[in-house]
């Protein structure tokens, strides 16, 4: 650099045509490996993982402990596959047992923005605290944002048992 | 889309620092030979990229890395092709380096006024070399734990230094744990990223300053960067990238099994490239040892650093240069040597590494430890070890992740109790990190048989017992063998008891009983057993190593 004459300054350029495809092949290469890396990516990390384990049905109280007509909110454990890993983590449910020993679970979370609600005797209603979405004991949505009726887990009564499985799949 | 650039051109003054950057005049003798830099940023690129990516499925503890890691394998879409891309593309990266700084070397293009641009470019070679070591422990397999436990110990043998490093490091002991891995981990991923691009940074900041070396007597007019150079630049940088994603989607990347400190079957080995190292240190024995791993590279790091300032004459052409290429290939001659030498070396790592076929019993020998066990307990044991219970319950004087089996309370001290946790940890101790153990319940009892044998004096012994004693005994179980035969007093007595069977028959004529029991042995009521050929190798070898009853 420091011992080029002045002549030298003005740097050639190649020739348009040249140019054009020099230019058009930089472009398109590197766009083609842009994409077979965003690709993956995206692949990656939208496509939900393999189901590594189907759902699984929980044996919980016994039906005769659950008051009828009063919604009373019954503790398990269940296994959640989190990731790579198997836990066992609590999980609750609000169970309404109707007089003629149906059952209906609802799953304690609100359907709103997934605050836990919970029944208020006084309004015989259940409430959620976060944004006063407010369900009746059948669920349906009686008043606040709450966009849909609360969610209902799957039920079988096995043996004066209640088992209970993983939500309904919405409607 | 005009005015856009525009604005942020007024405010930014973004459009003409590119254009300043693609503009840059180049010697007319600038060509092919000088696209590797450009190859090894769009390297760094990827693995930056693919890095992140795999970071948001990984979990940085020894207790959870590798499950992760098999998740990543096994169960995300997509996660092997992103494995693939940063394991292979890290190996490329490597090579790529190294033909850079080689393309460099051999030119000479070092000499003055470039010499802080060559020191700034070793800099760099070490750090891709630091990335590769501290990547290596991070799938916590079995090749990921040796490999660093032998690189902690080499370090460990540095002059004066060797304590500080090895402290630094955070190894304690002989063994490589939560807080190195974490070190490791901090280092791959926190320090040596933003480092690298600060290098990065410096290192293309003087090649601008200098700018790109020219050919002696290079006197033509000078080009533009933009877009010849670049063609050239991304014609390398595509042939290279093809390369890399058929390796990530036709090459394995290899999990091996957890980490298992206790695995003396294994026979670890430094990723390819440092091989060459491994191979050397076989040279220097005995107190030589630490200059072959410490003092002779460390010269070599220093001889290359130093590389402007040995050779300082004026740049000449390339076909003169004899004495750098001839380096370069006796370098090279040396270097394939070495790596060739340690590859044919290396026996294949098997699931059972013991193939020699055992002797019986002699009479008078001392008892292995395993010969203690009943078949059950043995099975068991096959149990403990496939399952990877050895990675938390590392064994004695070990302080894993899990509580020492050893010591296990009284009250739980019975297969009630145990086998019910196996099946779900957490459940039954609160908080417990343990998975579960996914086994038939028979299974399960066979473990807790094998786990309440256990004591402080026989740990050692039985979790090095020979893979196929605990296989056979697998093979026994399942096939319910005890049901007519007894061994250690255990069993039915309805056939003859297989103690010490190994004194009485040879390898052949069991293989004959087993595949037609009633030709060969007169009036036998035993059905005919036809076992794979694994199973069957297993169950042989270790009815023979069977000692004589009491």
């Amino acid at each position: 650099m420091d011992q080029q004459n002045p002549a030298q300054h003005a740097a050639v350029d190649v020739s348009p045509t040249r140019r054009a495809f020099y230019t058009g092949f930089i472009n398109g290469v590197m766009g083609l490996i842009g994409l077979a890396l965003a690709a993956p990516a995206a692949i990656y990390l939208f496509f939900p993982p393999k189901v590594r384990k189907e759902a699984e049905w929980v044996d919980t109280a016994d039906l005769s402990t659950i008051p009828p007509g009063t919604p009373t909110e019954i503790a398990f454990n269940r296994k959640r596959v989190d990731g790579w890993k198997v836990t066992t983590e609590k999980a609750t449910a609000w169970v309404v047992k109707q007089p003629n020993n149906d059952v209906v679970a609802f799953s304690p979370i609100c359907t709103h923005l997934g605050c836990a609600y919970h029944w208020d005797d006084p309004s015989h209603t259940f409430i959620c605290p976060c944004h006063t979405s407010v369900f009746s004991m059948d669920g349906k949505v009686l008043s606040g944002p709450a966009p849909r009726p609360l969610d209902r887990y799957m039920t079988k009564i096995d043996a004066g048992k209640l088992e209970i499985g993983p939500v309904e799949p919405q409607a | 889309m005009r005015t856009v650039i525009d604005w942020l051109e007024h405010r930014t003054g973004i459009e003409s620092a590119v254009k300043n950057f693609l503009y840059e005049d180049i010697p007319a003798s600038a060509g092919w030979h000088q696209i590797i830099g450009s190859m090894a940023v769009f390297f760094f690129v990827i693995q930056v990229f693919t890095g992140a990516l795999l970071a948001f499925n990984y979990a940085p503890t020894p207790g959870e890395a590798y499950n992760s890691v098999k998740y990543i394998m096994t169960e995300v879409t997509g996660g092997p092709l992103i494995r693939g891309l940063h394991h292979w593309g890290a190996s490329m990266m490597l090579i790529i380096v190294a033909l850079h700084m080689i393309q460099v070397f051999i030119y000479g293009a070092y000499k003055k006024p470039r010499e802080a641009t060559w020191m700034v470019g070793v800099t760099l070679l070490l750090i891709t070399l630091a990335f590769g070591l501290t990547g290596y422990l991070l799938p916590w397999d079995n090749r990921a734990y040796f490999g660093t436990v032998v690189t902690t110990h080499i370090m460990s043998g540095a002059p004066i230094a060797g304590p500080y490093l090895l402290r630094l490091l955070g190894a304690q002991g002989d063994s490589v744990g939560n807080v190195t891995f974490s070190r490791f981990y901090a280092l791959h991923t926190v320090l040596l990223p933003p480092l690298t691009i600060i290098l990065i940074g410096i290192h293309i900041y003087l090649v601008r300053k200098h700018g790109v070396a020219p050919a002696p007597g290079d006197n033509a007019p000078k080009r533009k960067f933009f877009p010849e150079q670049v063609f050239k630049d991304t014609v390398g940088v595509a042939i290279a990238f093809i390369i890399l994603f058929l390796m990530a989607v036709l090459a394995k990347v290899p999990l091996e099994r957890l980490a298992d400190p206790t695995d003396t079957a294994y026979i670890p080995r430094p990723e390819w490239y440092f091989l060459f190292l491994f191979q050397m240190l076989k040279f220097f024995k005995g107190p030589l040892e630490t200059f072959g791993s410490v003092v002779l590279p460390g010269i070599a790091v220093l001889g290359l650093f130093l590389v402007p300032f040995i050779d300082r004459g004026p740049m000449i052409r390339l076909g003169k240069r004899t004495f750098a290429i001839t380096f370069v290939i006796l370098a090279a001659i040396a270097w394939t040597g070495l790596t060739t030498a340690a590859v044919i070396t290396t026996p294949k790592n098997q699931e059972s590494a013991e193939d020699t076929s055992p002797q019986p019993p002699a009479a008078g020998a001392q008892p292995a430890a395993w010969q203690s066990l009943k078949p059950q307990e043995l099975a068991g044991l096959g149990h403990f070890k496939k399952e990877g219970c050895t990675g938390c319950h590392m064994g004695p004087g070990e302080n894993g992740i899990g509580p020492d089996l050893t010591k296990i309370p009284a009250n739980h001290r019975t297969i009630s109790w145990l086998v019910p946790h196996f099946k779900n940890p957490s459940k039954i101790v609160p908080g417990s990190a343990m998975p579960p153990i996914d086994l038939p319940t028979a299974d399960l009892n066979a473990l807790s048989l094998f786990v309440l044998k256990l004591t402080p004096q026989n740990e050692a012994a039985l979790l090095t017992a020979p893979d196929f004693v605990t296989q056979g005994a697998t093979v026994y179980q399942a096939n319910h063998c005890d049901s007519c035969h007894q061994i250690d007093g255990t069993g039915s007595t309805l056939a003859p008891a297989l103690d010490g069977v190994g004194l009485r028959h040879d390898r052949a004529w069991l293989e004959k009983h087993f595949a037609d029991p009633a030709g060969v042995t007169k009036g036998s009521i035993m059905p005919a057993y036809k076992f794979s050929a694994v199973d069957l190798d297993a169950i042989c070898k270790y009815l023979l190593q069977l000692p004589k009853g009491a």
